[in-house]
């Protein structure tokens, strides 16, 4: 295979005692689109900052084209941040409400083709908002104006107008119906093929995420603890966390004509999230009987041992006290699990 | 069986300074007692304001007509006095920000505790002691320690757990869950629906469960409404509805649900257009604009709901007939 556009190296970023992001390594290719999922807290966002020095590592690199982000000057960085752009998840939110759309787009152009005239930018502003499927005359109205799924599409303009080499997307989808989210996925997709971009997609939605990666990482506090293609991923999860998250997906199965069936009734649950320490396995749980210890902590939790041993039902004693390392168990595919050379009991099927 | 819960031809509309909009256009259902019902549809398609209005709790700028009778009793036009008598007791709801429903400077214990001093006339001690009870049975672990606490010291998910025992203190017959996971992860999602599931069991209570998600709504309701642009566009029973959607509506927003299962898609498949903007009137089918089998009729004249009462659908021309 090629050299990989970025490469991301043991980044590792604190907010002060509290290590938010802690050693995440992993590869992205032109043109790939990788879907990074994990519940809230598990460091999806801050890790995507960091890549973009949005946000200060206090270890690790990021390599953009070989060139690492995170030591190079100021101005190098300036320059390579034209390659670097993202898209967030309130649409209305990051776009400044006293600017005009239009405004909004050409501002990437007048920070670095400032030898642009206007006629030649309003141009390209015009163009780019027919391209995200808006019309040219909307450059002068405000973002008020806008439905959150026509923001959406401001916001992937904004992005687009340098053509990026790198567009992170996080959680872009969220906020929107699910008629619309449709749309603006299969707009970056087209985008995607027509100027080859990678994308990092940042979700919560595992199901949109299937549906768009190529390569899925999954984050739980501040480490990868799988990474894999995304059918492997979804067809034959290893880790136990990754598991769980696909088991709790609420999920209308579809058969061979198409049809939607009847969904799962009983969905598998996962004991109480860290950030609950003490809660019981949840009621109708059975498949998690692990009840995490009295007054475990994070900071516990990551001194030493497997993070997730305290909502794990596989965990051994030897999770208490060495970390599992990313190895590659199939081609492509890694899991950082004591006991991901077995074959265990899906957790969908157990009791 | 006569239903404990019926709406009849709800409107209601918001005064504008650029004229009126009308949010909810003549909405008629009706719940048994112990049902679950999941009302489902797109932000603005008007169903947390059919239930603002069942709780009087529309906005000072919205009128509201029609009727909303709860256990054989008119609310609608009830006084807030005659309101409180069920509100908050015998009918209840469950917000969608577990965070902003609770109030921040009070302590859990006092927030529930008030709630049966309010409604039951009983002593702060022993409202205390139940609201402990019923934290226990919501299964939030050392209650006690819990009731000292203050709202940001729980997670979203204890929070939400919090505000189902408070919805349930008073032994309710009825309890409305408004989005009452759309702010959790789905690990925590999956756990908040199990108890909700058997919260029903154990309380008999009828629920309506609010939801943007058709895939949440699934797991938990008998029957299923679908709401578009103001109105009820289909009910029909939860396994009916999944198999054989009748409104063109449903069954497309049936297939724009990405599965975790199945072909992955090269592209998704998506709904074309915008929901009406609020405040359009049209002396037509709102969903014509967006609808694959639209044809001329769809556009001179509005469909109603027909049809017996546990599959009703509004189109002129229905799928799986």
């Amino acid at each position: 295979m090629s050299s990989p556009l970025l490469r991301v190296r043991d980044l590792r970023v604190e907010f002060g005692a509290h290590t938010v992001v802690r050693g995440v390594s992993f590869e992205l290719f032109a043109g790939e689109t990788v879907g990074l999922v994990g519940e809230s807290g598990s460091g999806k966002s801050t890790l995507a900052r960091a890549i973009l020095r949005l946000l200060k590592a206090v270890g690790g690199s990021v390599e953009l084209l070989g060139l690492d982000l995170l030591k190079c000057p100021a101005a190098t960085l300036r320059e390579q941040r034209r390659g670097l752009q993202m898209v967030f998840q309130d649409p209305l939110a990051s776009l400044n409400p006293r600017m005009t759309v239009g405004e909004a787009i050409a501002e990437p152009l007048k920070i670095f083709e400032p030898g642009l005239n206007a006629n030649s930018r309003l141009g390209q502003v015009s163009a780019m908002l027919e391209r995200v499927g808006l019309s040219a005359g909307m450059a002068g109205r405000y973002p008020h104006e806008f439905s959150g799924g026509q923001c959406q599409r401001i916001g992937i303009a904004r992005a687009m107008i340098l053509s990026p080499k790198l567009l992170i997307c996080d959680e872009i989808v969220s906020s929107l119906d699910v008629s619309i989210q449709g749309q603006i996925l299969n707009l970056l997709l087209d985008l995607q093929r027509e100027t080859g971009m990678a994308l990092l997609f940042i979700s919560h939605n595992l199901a949109v995420v299937r549906h768009l990666s190529h390569r899925v990482l999954v984050m739980y506090l501040g480490k990868l603890v799988e990474m894999a293609p995304c059918e492997a991923l979804f067809a034959s999860p290893i880790h136990p966390y990754t598991r769980a998250l696909l088991a709790a997906v609420p999920h209308i199965a579809r058969d061979a004509e198409g049809a939607v069936a009847r969904p799962l009734r009983a969905a598998p649950t996962l004991p109480a999230a860290l950030a609950e320490p003490t809660q019981p396995a949840a009621l109708a749980a059975p498949i998690l009987p692990a009840a995490p210890a009295e007054a475990s902590m994070t900071p516990r939790l990551m001194a030493a041992g497997c993070a997730f041993r305290d909502r794990c039902p596989y965990a051994l004693p030897v999770c208490e006290t060495s970390e599992p390392p990313l190895l590659e168990v199939a081609p492509g595919h890694w899991a950082a699990c004591h006991r991901s050379h077995e074959t265990l009991i899906p957790l969908s099927c157990a009791s | 069986m006569a239903p404990i819960l019926s709406v009849e031809h709800l409107r209601i509309s918001f005064s504008h300074r650029a004229g009126t909009i009308e949010a909810v256009d003549g909405v008629s259902l009706a719940v048994a007692p112990a049902e679950c019902v999941g009302i489902v549809g797109e932000s603005g398609a008007g169903k947390t304001q059919v239930f603002m209005a069942v709780m009087g709790l529309l906005a000072g700028t919205a009128q509201a007509s029609g009727s909303v009778r709860f256990e054989g009793h008119e609310l609608l036009a009830a006084d807030a006095q005659a309101l409180n008598r069920v509100r908050g007791s015998k009918l209840t709801m469950i917000f969608q920000d577990p965070m902003t429903s609770l109030t921040p400077h009070l302590q859990i214990g006092t927030q529930l505790a008030e709630v049966m001093v309010a409604h039951l006339g009983m002593r702060w001690k022993d409202a205390w002691g139940c609201a402990a009870r019923m934290l226990e049975r919501v299964h939030v672990p050392d209650p006690k320690r819990r009731l000292r606490q203050y709202p940001h010291e729980l997670s979203g998910g204890m929070r939400q757990r919090v505000m189902i025992a408070m919805s349930l203190l008073c032994n309710p017959s009825f309890v409305i869950a408004d989005e009452p996971t759309t702010a959790l992860d789905v690990t925590i999602q999956a756990q908040i629906i199990e108890l909700l599931r058997a919260v029903r069991g154990e309380f008999g209570v009828g629920l309506v469960l609010i939801s943007h998600d058709l895939a949440v709504v699934a797991g938990l309701a008998d029957r299923i409404l679908v709401m578009y642009a103001g109105s009820v566009v289909e009910n029909a029973l939860a396994e009916e509805l999944f198999r054989h959607p009748r409104h063109p509506y449903t069954a497309e927003l049936l297939k724009c649900i990405p599965s975790i299962s199945g072909a992955r898609l090269a592209r998704l498949p998506t709904l074309v257009g915008q929901p009406p903007r609020a405040g359009e009137v049209l002396e037509a089918c709102r969903f014509a604009p967006r609808c694959p089998r639209a044809a001329d009729r769809c556009r001179i004249e509005r469909p109603q709901l027909a049809g017996s009462s546990s599959s009703q659908v509004a189109c002129h021309f229905p799928l799986n007939t």
